[in-house]
């Protein structure tokens, strides 16, 4: 795996373009940076995306449409659309009195949502009499801010997890833009609001949700240290696995029986869903700690120890992972949800690591992706 | 100097009782948890652990009905000897080694004579057992034990 550190500050969050040479991250502040792969391991800035007036807490970037849309604490998102050698924004109006937490492109690119802290999903599409785009808002019954999104490949179907510990998943079918979808699993009929699925049994926020790559089973990750799966059928079933980590941050399925997740425990880690049984089992820490040669202690340096620390372990106190400080964000670098090459993390520690699955399916023994 | 003449009871209302908005859990009808059960808690102390460790009062509003479970435990807990209590841990399922935490952390709130001595002891062994997560859906646990 590669890592990159950006910045001495977190990275807030990240998007990549479509042929992966290029990513627009938020450095903790008002504005969106891009930066360019040059040659090797280097990145050079190319763009700085000032209009925010408050922290940019969500970046999308649509492969097929090029546009990157973003949302901040200011409750405002822009589009911002290339001309040029120059990013343009046009900004939406949201109609919420409470910061934007996460955006997402919807797979047609057609639409995007928002979460927000105003307890309510804002589903933006754009309308092209009036040359603008118009929002429409999902709100009951959700009752705290949403964190997390994200859509179904039917385009239709968004998954949303929140601060009051549950996952559902919603139709954000607009008439205007779409036509009327085929049933799914999760349901057939979805006028727009209608509330397909609500999850129960996990007691914390929920801080990522991600759909699989068949949309067929949603995976969340929330702060009371669960991972849940749900398969959509009539009778949906929830399997849910108490870890023994600190809480999980991102969770992305990179098979459909796979999960890649990480959090304030620095390192990603793998977890095997089996739907057959209802389980989900912890797969694998996902980082390789470099071999330090053991070196022997000094008689001086234990007598040290036993002075500052009360202790003779010869254990250092410094973190092992890659990230040195917790991960915020998975998104997949190459390949998709069905079957992942590559994926890519940012955390709190301003770095970017770029890891291959075939690599570490290889060099770490006993670890199987199904 | 100015001086206050007005009322100032203004000051003691709670204004987040009447945000329209304000959260409130679901309520799920907990008025038939017993908490475990006295007369099961006596005898060998492994069985003595399993039983108290069955119905937790976790639904219920009754304070005086969780004093008494955690009370319970506590004496369970007490009556081991160290040597037996990493065994006990182990025979306890996942879901038995977040609820000892559970206790574990309720007692550290009312420290007694030995309390604390005792559950450290409980605690070393069930954070190996449960890792840091136990200890996490400890602390956000809605309904706590």
């Amino acid at each position: 795996m590669s890592y990159y550190n950006f910045l001495l500050e977190p990275i807030s969050c990240h998007a990549w373009n479509k042929d992966r040479t290029q990513i627009a991250i938020c450095p903790n502040n008002h504005e969106v940076h891009i930066y360019k792969k040059e040659g090797g391991d280097k990145w050079s800035k190319i763009h700085e995306l000032k209009e925010h007036n408050g922290q940019v807490t969500g970046i999308d970037w649509a492969p097929e449409s090029n546009r990157i849309v973003t949302c901040g604490t200011d409750r405002n998102a822009y589009v911002w659309t290339l001309k040029g050698n120059v990013w343009r924004p046009t900004l939406v109006i949201l109609r919420i009195n409470r910061a934007a937490r996460c955006v997402k492109w919807s797979p047609k690119e057609n639409k995007f949502a928002v979460g927000s802290g105003s307890r309510l999903i804002s589903i933006c599409y754009f309308e092209q009499e009036n040359d603008w785009w118009v929002c429409k808002h999902i709100k009951k019954p959700i009752r705290s801010t949403v964190l997390s999104l994200d859509w179904h490949p039917n385009n239709v179907l968004l998954a949303a997890g929140s601060c009051d510990f549950k996952c559902r998943i919603f139709s954000a079918y607009i008439k205007e833009v779409e036509e009327k979808p085929s049933p799914t699993p999760w349901g057939s009929k979805m006028p727009f609001g209608e509330l397909m699925f609500e999850s129960s049994g996990t007691d914390g926020w929920v801080h990522s949700i991600c759909f699989s790559g068949s949309g067929g089973r949603v995976a969340w990750v929330s702060h009371d240290s669960t991972v849940a799966v749900a398969t959509g059928s009539k009778n949906t079933v929830i399997s849910s696995l108490r870890s023994e980590t600190l809480p999980l941050l991102g969770v992305t399925f990179i098979t459909e029986n796979s999960l890649v997740a990480a959090g304030h425990d620095c390192y990603p880690m793998l977890y095997v869903y089996d739907e057959g049984k209802g389980t989900i089992t912890f797969g694998g820490k996902l980082d390789i700690p470099k071999q330090n040669a053991q070196r022997g202690m000094t008689a001086r340096e234990r007598f040290q120890n036993l002075d500052k620390k009360a202790s003779s372990e010869t254990e250092k106190a410094t973190l092992e992972s890659v990230h040195k400080n917790s991960i915020s964000q998975i998104s997949i670098l190459e390949g998709d949800k069905s079957k992942c090459r590559k994926f890519c993390t940012t955390g709190m520690d301003g770095g970017m690591t770029i890891w291959d699955v075939k690599t570490l399916e290889s060099s770490m023994k006993d670890l199987k992706i199904i | 100097m100015s001086k206050n003449v007005s009322s100032d009871r203004f000051r003691k209302v709670d204004v987040d009782e009447y945000d329209e908005n304000k959260f409130v859990d679901e309520e799920e009808g907990g008025e038939n948890q017993q908490g475990p059960d006295e007369g099961e808690c006596t005898g060998n102390v492994m069985g003595a652990l399993q039983a108290v460790l069955k119905n937790p009062p976790m639904n219920t509003k009754n304070q005086a009905l969780k004093d008494r479970a955690e009370g319970l435990v506590l004496k369970v807990l007490s009556s081991f000897k160290s040597g037996d209590i990493e065994k006990a841990v182990q025979s306890l399922d996942k879901n038995g080694v977040d609820l000892l935490m559970k206790y574990i952390y309720k007692g550290f709130e009312k420290p007694t004579e030995n309390s604390s001595a005792v559950l450290l002891q409980w605690h070393e062994k069930a954070l190996s057992a449960g890792g840091v997560g136990s200890i996490v859906r400890v602390l956000t646990a809605r309904k706590t034990v």
